[in-house]
């Protein structure tokens, strides 16, 4: 496949351009080989949904991408710029942000702590006001402890804290799961209007229901490999194809 | 009565110095996941680097204080660089055993050169001479260091707890991993941290110097009674430890006054109690 990138093309490429770019991802968590060789692109400005069953490696994907996966090897592509062997925060300082499926907020710190914590890693985060505007409820919780709040506050802090560092590609795991349908419409709308605002969204999907309603293209990701790939246009006449790979 | 006031005030004293050990040590072990054994080690050398800054570099007290601290935290880092670092992720034994040996190293040296005697180290002119406050005479050096070591206490307790550089601690300390991920450079923060609880130790080192004379085993005999204190109050909680350190000080003096026979004993007898009853300590979380 041609490397249609543009070298040094800005973050916030209005072009449509590469932003993403993995050839043959291999990773291990210790001693078992989780991911066998993934391809895969993301375009700026697009919402790109990995779906696939449980433990087909599409975390662990995200997690490799982030750097957070110890033994990693293949190509990983931001921007250009070579980061499979590169360390987590240098990673996240290249404008690359990760809100993990668990939400990982932090028990000892209170909500503003918690929103405040992600390190500003370059300019063009959301301010306050605007974070405020999508999350209402997390203006009235801001001084409560990050783990009182209820799971769906805790995955929109999740999503919010990582608005305001100025990463322009995000990385969201499964922020439907164990959530309220209200909570998902919520979620849903959230990322359309991120995804307007600018945002590259790579998101890691069970509910392709909720997917479809956000994503611009699918790849279907099955013991560590991507297997298949269409954009959501076809998502009808994929339809078959995807209940036996989900098996739903 | 005059005795009773006398033993309180030597409680605190005491109290002072368990305070700003078992910070350390809190601080340490929330990072690091290092039960550091080093740490009396670490507090008699900072009471050493004290009398060599005056006695070959005429460097007096009050530099020492600010010194000695940042010398002795130096060698503290590298000992994170150079050995801790390797033991992440493993179990707690590992972390105390090589604690435990690079104390036992460091004392057999400093031992080797200086014996087991005591340096005298003179209190600063400033600080001589004493106050009558009219139910006691409070010697002014002794109130010094109990005030002193509240208000580093006390500072530390707000660094941690409501700062920025405060909030990457406490969350690092939860979750390394995704603190990393955000784009901080954790490892730097893990190796400063270590600094920074090796700081207070030494800091301690240099306040001891003009009670307890300079020894080489002034950190061995102490650093027991700290572990029991930590124990008590509990690992995880900073106000805790230098709750704890303050009023385990004070029970110490009281029990001198009233029974004297159990004044060595009475920590450890509260110890086991307070593992009898909640094995996680006064303040301390479940792991």
């Amino acid at each position: 496949m041609p490397d249609t990138a543009i070298a040094g093309a800005p973050a916030k490429a209005a072009t449509g351009g590469n932003i993403l770019q993995i050839r043959n991802l291999e990773a291990w968590y210790g001693e078992s080989h989780i991911l066998h060789g993934i391809n895969f692109d993301v375009n700026a400005g697009e919402v790109v949904t990995l779906l696939g069953r449980n433990g087909a490696g599409k975390t662990t994907t995200l997690k490799s991408i982030m750097g957070i996966i110890g033994k990693r090897t293949g190509s990983v592509k931001f921007n250009n710029q070579e980061i499979i062997r590169a360390t987590s925060d240098k990673i996240a300082r290249m404008g690359i942000a990760f809100c993990p499926e668990e939400r990982g907020i932090f028990a000892s710190l209170d909500v503003r702590e918690n929103l405040l914590l992600p390190p500003v890693v370059r300019e063009g985060g959301l301010p306050l006001e605007q974070i405020f505007d999508l999350f209402p409820n997390l203006k009235e919780r801001l001084n409560s402890q990050g783990t009182k709040l209820s799971g769906g506050e805790q995955q929109m802090l999740a999503i919010a804290r990582i608005l305001r560092t100025g990463a322009s590609f995000l990385m969201l795991d499964e922020p439907t799961e164990g959530l309220a349908p209200v909570i998902i419409q919520q979620i849903g709308h959230t990322i359309a209007r991120l995804k307007k605002e600018g945002f590259t969204i790579l998101l890691v999907e069970q509910n392709f229901r909720f997917a479809s309603t956000v994503a611009d293209r699918y790849y279907v990701v099955e013991h560590g490999k991507i297997i298949d790939g269409f954009a959501n246009a076809d998502l009808a006449a994929n339809m078959d194809k995807l209940h036996t790979y989900l098996g739903v | 009565m005059q005795a009773l006031y006398a033993q309180l005030l030597v409680g605190l004293i005491n109290g002072s110095f368990y305070a700003l050990l078992s910070l350390g040590l809190a601080v340490i072990f929330g990072m690091l996941n290092i039960i550091n054994f080093a740490h009396g080690a670490l507090y008699m050398m900072g009471a050493f680097v004290a009398y060599f800054l005056l006695n070959l570099g005429g460097i007096n007290y009050w530099w020492a204080l600010l010194l000695a601290p940042i010398i002795v935290g130096i060698f503290g880092m590298i000992l994170e660089r150079t050995m801790l670092q390797w033991l992440t992720g493993l179990d707690h034994l590992y972390g105390l055993l090589l604690t435990f040996g690079i104390a036992l190293i460091v004392q057999g040296v400093f031992q080797n050169y200086f014996g087991s005697s005591g340096l005298p180290y003179a209190i600063p002119d400033q600080l001589k001479g004493g106050m009558n406050l009219g139910f006691m005479f409070l010697p002014i050096y002794r109130g010094w260091v109990v005030i002193f070591s509240l208000v580093v206490c006390i500072a530390t307790w707000f660094l941690i707890e409501k700062t920025r550089l405060g909030a990457y601690l406490r969350a690092a300390t939860e979750n390394p991993t995704l603190v990393r991920a955000f784009g901080v450079n954790v490892p730097r923060m893990i190796t400063l941290t270590y600094g920074l609880g090796v700081g207070l130790a030494a800091l301690a080192g240099v306040l001891s110097a003009p009670i307890n004379q300079v020894r080489p085993l002034m950190g061995a005999d102490l650093i027991i009674v700290v572990f029991a204190v930590v124990v008590i109050g509990g690992m995880g909680s900073i106000m805790g430890s230098i709750i704890t350190g303050f009023a385990l000080g004070v029970i110490e003096g009281l029990t001198k006054y009233f029974y004297p026979e159990a004044s060595n004993t009475v920590v450890f007898v509260l110890m086991v109690l307070v593992l009898l009853v909640k094995p996680t300590g006064l303040t301390g979380r479940a792991a």
